[in-house]
């Protein structure tokens, strides 16, 4: 079904590839990659277009190329790599509103596929276990890249209201890990010692990075339309995931982790965003069963598989590691039953 | 009542790989070293994080091993809690515990978790619902998601029901552990009936359950309002220890507690669509509130005395 297809926010690492995996389908003729800079990393056999999608050029890539398939991957996480957060939600809003536009009016397009993210349900105190598709935000993302996603999926209900013969994915993914994709929550798990909010510990999921591009093709090639949500199965708590990460964690007093969030982000050791501040205080996880059940689409990993992928690839496991805590175990075990003899 | 700790820590995986100290005495109970093996093997998942915390964060193997555990000295030699009528809960399936609500911190909830836990043949986990002020606060919410609570919303309690937990709510919520002591043992509104919904529309019964013992713990004499809107509170309690006392003022007196589990009232027999219905919902919420409230008359009829 899809023959041309382009896809947004190549030159990051999960755009990259999945503009590789594209070019790999012997169905598809022809892959356009469009981002606001080269592409750094191999993008395989598809076009580059160097195109801001914040400006009209976008529209006479779809209509010169006859694109079928638009994959909008362009909704950028942090405002590092956009340089400040004033052109990241430049590139994100008004980029998005460009692109959809240039969608409305080509009339080659027929699908859109949107990866957006499970940071549109927010996170607090009130919010269910679980999320479905369906679901209010109970506590709605006050800024930054959630906000951002908010907006994108508000834009892209129009565009299917105003062009009801297009098929519509919109995916939110819970967070991306896995052996390479350089994600905020891949840096956050890279710390050396992990700063946490003192008395709470948040429910997490994670995508792996695998998966997670395999339902991108799927959507892509195949026809999905409606909103699913995208998650390892089950949950890891934050102080779980901070332990198999062999990880030392460094709880904060609430009232100052603004400033210490502010403090470890401008030092570029991670991202520690207010956004991301309340998901590592309350959690989140949603439901996957509209996923497993309508879309067909089981996730390889569980989110504790996902985890320990990431784990391992990147060899995190070296300040509290499993054998050095075996070997404590081992020798504790000698003395105390030394004791009794 | 065996020791329920002990028994929870040997069901613990991966304790037949474990390799300090020598062979057990047969016959004798698990040997100091043995023990020793154990200990060490749950310290080691809980370093590396080799646990598993369901979707709404329940963390079994810390429930039971410390959490309900630190809480069972004060259920059997503080209120010294007696249990009555634990063959009304269902040894398996879904089922959804009503209970009154009081003593200014709720630790009812926590002896009822335990009363089920620990005297129920099958020992089985209680999933209690908590209010979003619960989960808002540090550690407590935190500690309470780890025991098995999620909040208290349609959802959750459906989402439980359906999987065959145990279910219990508060229905008075804030307005039953708040409320002076001049109004003890008096069942204050039921909030909206979304508990009776949520049975119905999952066709799980409702175990009334009364606790009696709950509303002496901490006396509560007054509400310093001011204070509660300073620290955003729901109420700020004024008890004939608290603040006065200072931290002694917290110790709750050794009340005797009654736990009484009523007998179920079946809702699968109005079917899913009942939910649907508000007056039947506000007919079998009232039912339950009468039942609950004429139990804890009966039984305050029948007690001895408040510390015996």
């Amino acid at each position: 079904m899809a023959r041309v297809v382009l896809v947004t926010g190549v030159s990051r690492y999960l755009g990259g590839r999945m503009a590789r995996i594209l070019t790999d389908d012997p169905a598809i003729e022809r892959v356009i990659g469009v981002d606001v800079v080269a592409p750094t990393g191999d993008i395989g056999g598809a076009d580059f277009v160097r195109a801001d999608i914040r400006n009209p050029i976008i529209g006479k890539v779809l209509a010169t190329a006859e694109v079928d398939t638009v994959v909008h991957m362009g909704v950028i996480a942090t405002p590092r790599q956009a340089g400040g957060r004033t052109p990241m939600k430049e590139i994100n809003v008004i980029g998005t509103m460009q692109l959809l536009a240039a969608c409305q009016k080509a009339a080659s397009v027929t699908k859109l596929v949107v990866k957006s993210s499970t940071s549109v349900y927010g996170a607090g105190p009130g919010d269910p276990a679980l999320f479905t598709e369906d679901m209010e935000p109970r506590h709605p993302p006050t800024g930054g890249w959630a906000k951002d996603s908010v907006e994108v999926e508000s834009y892209v209900r129009g565009l299917a209201r105003r062009r009801p013969d297009l098929t519509v994915s919109t995916l939110r993914f819970a967070n991306f890990l896995g052996p390479t994709a350089n994600t905020p929550m891949a840096q956050y798990f890279s710390l050396p010692v992990i700063p946490t909010v003192w008395g709470y510990d948040a429910r997490l999921q994670f995508v792996h990075e695998d998966d997670g591009l395999e339902v991108i093709r799927r959507a892509t090639v195949e026809a999905h339309p409606g909103i699913y949500n995208v998650a390892g199965e089950g949950v890891l708590s934050l102080s779980q995931a901070i332990r198999r990460a062999g990880r030392v964690e460094v709880p904060i007093w609430s009232p100052l982790v603004g400033v210490a969030g502010r403090w470890v982000r401008r030092g570029g050791f991670a991202d520690f965003s207010p956004e991301q501040i309340r998901l590592l205080t309350h959690g989140r996880a949603v439901d996957i069963t509209r996923l497993t059940t309508r879309f067909g689409f089981t996730p390889r990993f569980t989110t504790e598989q996902a985890f320990d992928d990431f784990v391992h690839a990147r060899r995190l496991n070296n300040v509290l590691s499993p054998d050095l805590v075996s070997g404590a175990e081992t020798v504790a075990g000698r003395i105390l039953s030394g004791w009794s003899a | 009542m065996v020791g329920v700790s002990d028994a929870q820590i040997l069901q613990m995986p991966g304790a037949e790989d474990s390799q300090t100290g020598e062979v057990a005495v047969p016959g004798d109970g698990p040997s100091w070293s043995d023990q020793v093996g154990l200990a060490l093997e749950f310290l080691r998942h809980r370093a590396l994080g080799e646990y598993r915390v369901d979707a709404f964060g329940f963390d079994p193997e810390l429930n039971d091993s410390v959490l309900m555990a630190a809480l069972r000295p004060l259920y059997r030699h503080w209120f010294r809690v007696e249990v009555r009528g634990i063959e009304h809960i269902p040894a398996e399936g879904g089922a959804l515990v009503v209970g009154n609500h009081a003593g200014t911190i709720g630790l009812d909830t926590a002896m009822v978790q335990l009363a089920i836990l620990d005297e129920h043949p099958a020992h089985r986990h209680l999933r209690t619902l908590g209010g979003e002020f619960l989960f808002s606060l540090p550690f407590v919410g935190m500690l309470a998601r780890k025991a098995g609570a999620t909040l208290a919303c349609t959802p959750d309690a459906e989402r439980l029901l359906r999987a065959g937990e145990l279910v219990a709510v508060w229905p008075e919520g804030y307005k039953g552990t708040g409320k002076r002591f001049s109004e003890r043992y008096r069942l204050q509104r039921f909030g909206r009936g979304g508990f009776v919904s949520a049975a119905l529309s999952t066709g799980v019964p409702i175990v009334p359950c009364s606790v009696v013992g709950s509303e002496e713990i901490y006396p509560m004499i007054g509400n310093a309002r001011l204070l509660a809107r300073l620290f955003g509170l729901p109420y700020f309690p004024i008890t004939p220890t608290f603040p006065w006392l200072g931290p002694l003022g917290v110790v709750p007196l050794p009340s005797k507690w009654v736990i009484e589990f009523g007998e179920p009232i079946d809702t699968a027999a109005f079917g899913s669509a009942a939910a649907d219905d508000p007056m039947l919902v506000f007919e079998i919420t009232d039912q339950v509130r009468e039942t609950i409230q004429h139990n804890l008359y009966r039984m305050l009829v029948r007690r001895r005395g408040l510390f015996r």
